[in-house]
């Protein structure tokens, strides 16, 4: 073999390579990405029922039930609108009515957001990133606030 | 008084960086050599001034010097003394200080230790070190000062977030720093490789100490984070594709592929660009990585662009140092000399393999990392990337990989016989079949590939071991030829060995995970769980206090067929100093499996929800890494590496001499 045939084979194998990692990649984004939609999002584009999404806010003062078996109801809320989410298990420490949250799963046929995965702040100074814009697109939040605990 | 003694002495500490950045390259330039050996006079003085840096916060820390904002903010004045030296770089401003302390570490090793480098090459890779440096100690002293005063000392600082104060967390950042900034190392020699317009097999030769090293550390690194985040969160995963896991991931696999680059151009002189290449890259992986978690673009794109001074100051060491090392890499380049020729088939052709799948692969966990902020940033959408892309993405590249790694060490130089390797990988393949087959028989057929991955790992454990008889004539030969031939087998074949049978280990762990399983339920105290042949009854919460918080916790006895085997407490933690709570998950170890139990809330009916699991074999995913930096260390040990390349050339001249004499 010369030199030329061996970094053609060296080459040619490298393309292949790349092309079945870009194909992975592109059938997996198409597959596997969650979109975030805040509850105003949900209630006026109304997603399709069944798809994976997640969705953020506050715990709305209230509405937090809890149920037989570690079920649990309760509100998200961005301040202008509401979305009723059920959940089976054990919720984050810092889980609690008024608080940021997010959650992740499937709109149901009746309109109710059924996680299967809920993730709250770590402490009392971070909010879950996607919770801060949505509130910040219904004017619910003010810059600054997240450092509240800054020495004065 | 001490803080500015700190931040004094970082200062000239950039004063000499910004010396040693200039002056040992003019000196190349003119063949100077007093210039050149400037940089290992300087290089030494900057890791003093540093380390007085680093020694005067520690200090602070330890003294509970509230006056200084960094240790308010940080610490409290009850937190155990351990957490006092480790909350040091438990914050942003610290954790950059321990990274330049490293950094300068790394500069005083060559200087004091890089004695049989030639000079030139020396001096400029100094120099190139002391860019970074610099670029650094500019960050920290414009950006994130950590010797800052309060105007009025508080009385009480806020306490270490109570989810770092673990000492599995606590030596995390220091191990994978050591392994980011190690691989400053190489990205260094390659610019001065570049600069000077020379390489050849002796430079691969003093890389790969440097690199082996950084590797050692980024592994044993990411599998402490790993186990940490696996006991601390509570949710028992012990990998979350989360971006700032990614971070550390994609410099490992660089690093990985440099390594075994690096091998092919000591032993054949080829692949030479491509391994200055992956110098480069590894180390952009690693800044990449740093400006991830640094600059707080994950917390928020948004943020990021509103209080944006330290992430465009990262961004512009990236653009720097990524921009700059690439440009100097396409021009100067090409100038090399090509190295030896190979079949495809072959050690080299082998390494290659290795190296096409572990850069790709990193390249798809780069893709489904910046993939959500490149979008967000752009089109306001917001998305997230989790397990089930890098599942589709990462694990059908790694397959292949896995699976020629046996191949690999037993392929000749050159032009190799693939055959001939499989004919002597027989036992190898025996041992994956039978395993799949019991597998199937044990563990039914619940999942089709799961036995499939023990195969794989079975076939790669003995694999290794095959090479190893392979390589001492074990059972073909006396017992006596066999010791002789052990010992003198070179170090660096058993560290490879030993570290592809930990890569094993590690895969047979994570495969064990599918037969994992879960309770989740409420219970009131004296009502029973069971999970897996252990009974859990709960005998009820008891209460204790800790330094700077209170912890409630349950008392499990745990039972298995009838026998009492000892109990569990899982606890909540209460700080009231953050007013936060951490949960503290209670594991009980079995041979190499778990019992992981852990806590969530109390119901109104004095019932509490548990949640339990038990992991078979999960130990092994870290044991796994423990034995991957055996073998790096043992590779790393092997006299070849130690001496360094030309010093045996040199006596063997002397030799000569003194015969010719």
């Amino acid at each position: 073999m010369t030199r030329k045939q061996r970094r053609l084979i060296l080459i040619g194998s490298s393309l292949g390579v790349l092309a079945i990692a870009a194909a992975l990649v592109l059938s997996a984004l198409r597959d596997s990405i969650v979109f975030f939609n805040s509850p105003t999002d949900i209630v006026e584009k109304k997603p399709a029922v069944g798809t994976r999404m997640r969705v953020g806010g506050l715990v709305k003062p209230g509405t937090l039930q809890r149920g037989d078996n570690l079920s649990i109801r309760f509100d998200v809320t961005d301040g202008n609108k509401d979305v009723a989410v059920r959940y089976q298990g054990i919720v984050p420490d810092l889980f609690r009515e008024g608080q940021g949250v997010v959650a992740e799963g499937k709109l149901d046929g009746g309109g109710i957001f059924v996680a299967d995965t809920v993730l709250a702040k770590h402490d009392e100074k971070y909010m879950p990133r996607e919770v801060v814009d949505a509130l910040k697109k219904q004017g619910r939040w003010q810059e600054g606030e997240a450092n509240m605990s800054k020495p004065k | 008084m001490i803080p500015e003694l700190g931040h004094y002495a970082l200062v000239l500490a950039l004063a000499l960086g910004l010396i040693q950045a200039v002056v040992p390259v003019v000196g190349a330039r003119l063949r100077d050599t007093a210039m050149m050996n400037l940089a290992s006079s300087t290089a030494t003085m900057q890791f003093v001034f540093v380390a007085a840096s680093f020694a005067a916060l520690t200090y602070c820390y330890v003294t509970s010097d509230f006056s200084v904002a960094n240790v308010y903010e940080n610490s409290h004045s009850l937190m155990p003394l351990v957490y006092k030296y480790t909350s040091v770089w438990g914050n942003h401003e610290g954790s950059m200080l321990l990274w330049v302390l490293i950094l300068a570490m790394f500069g005083a090793a060559v200087a004091l230790f890089g004695n049989n480098l030639p000079v030139s090459l020396k001096a400029l890779v100094l120099a190139v070190q002391s860019w970074i440096a610099c670029a650094f100690y500019l960050f920290i002293l414009m950006t994130s000062n950590p010797f800052l005063r309060l105007p009025q000392a508080p009385a009480e600082g806020r306490d270490l977030n109570p989810i770092l104060q673990d000492i599995g967390l606590a030596i995390h950042p220091p191990l994978l720093y050591l392994g980011y900034v190690g691989f400053s190392m190489a990205f260094s020699f390659a610019i001065a490789a570049l600069i000077e317009g020379r390489i050849d097999a002796a430079w691969a030769r003093w890389v790969r100490p440097w690199t082996l090293a950084a590797w050692m550390f980024l592994t044993v690194g990411i599998a402490m984070g790993s186990y940490w985040a696996y006991y601390e969160l509570g949710w028992g995963g012990f990998w979350f594709w989360d971006p700032v896991e990614n971070a550390s991931l994609m410099p490992w696999l660089a690093g990985t592929a440099l390594l075994h680059s690096a091998v092919v151009m000591e032993k054949r002189n080829a692949l030479k660009i491509w391994t200055l290449l992956l110098a480069i890259l590894a180390f952009s992986l690693s800044l990449i990585g740093t400006f991830l978690v640094r600059s707080g673009v994950l917390t928020s794109v948004h943020t990021f662009a509103s209080d944006p001074a330290r992430g465009v100051f990262i961004l512009m060491i990236l653009v720097f140092f990524i921009g700059g090392g690439l440009t100097l890499f396409a021009w100067r380049g090409p100038m090399l000399k090509q190295g030896g020729l190979f079949a495809p088939v072959s050690r080299e052709g082998a390494l290659v393999f290795n190296n096409l799948f572990l850069t790709t692969a990193c390249l798809t966990v780069f893709v489904g990392t910046l993939y959500p902020l490149a979008l967000e940033a752009l089109t306001d959408e917001k998305i997230s990337v989790g397990a089930p892309f890098f599942n589709l993405t990462f694990a059908p590249l790694f397959i292949p990989l896995l699976f020629a790694m046996p191949f690999g060490p037993m392929l000749a130089w050159k032009r190799g016989d693939v055959l001939g390797v499989a004919q002597r990988l027989m036992a190898a393949f025996g041992a994956g079949l039978v395993a799949v087959m019991v597998t199937f028989v044990v563990m039914g057929m619940s999942s089709a590939l799961a036995p499939l991955g023990i195969g794989l790992a079975l076939f790669v454990m003995v694999g290794a071991l095959v090479d190893l008889a392979e390589r001492t004539s074990l059972f073909r030969a006396p017992l006596s030829t066999v010791r002789s031939r052990a010992t003198g087998l070179p170090r660096s074949a058993w560290g490879t060995a030993i570290a592809h049978f930990g890569i094993a280990v590690t895969l047979f762990g994570i495969v064990c995970q599918t037969w994992a399983s879960e309770r989740i339920v409420a219970l009131k105290p004296s009502q029973i769980v069971s999970l897996a042949d252990y009974d859990l009854t709960f005998d009820g919460m008891v209460q204790h206090s800790g330094p700077n918080f209170r912890e409630l916790a349950a008392k499990f006895t745990v039972r298995s067929g009838g026998v009492p085997i000892g109990t569990m407490e899982p606890s909540k933690r209460s700080f009231a100093s953050r007013n936060s709570t951490t949960t503290e998950a209670a594991l009980m170890t079995r041979g190499v499996s778990q019992l992981y139990l852990s806590l969530g809330d109390t119901n109104d009916d004095g019932s509490i929800a548990i949640r339990l699991y038990h992991k078979p074999m999960v130990l092994l995913i870290w044991i796994g890494a423990l034995v991957m930096m055996l073998g790096g260390a043992l590779s790393l040990s092997d006299r070849r590496l130690r001496i360094g390349a030309p010093k045996p050339a040199l006596k063997a001249s002397a030799a000569i001499l003194e015969a010719a004499e």
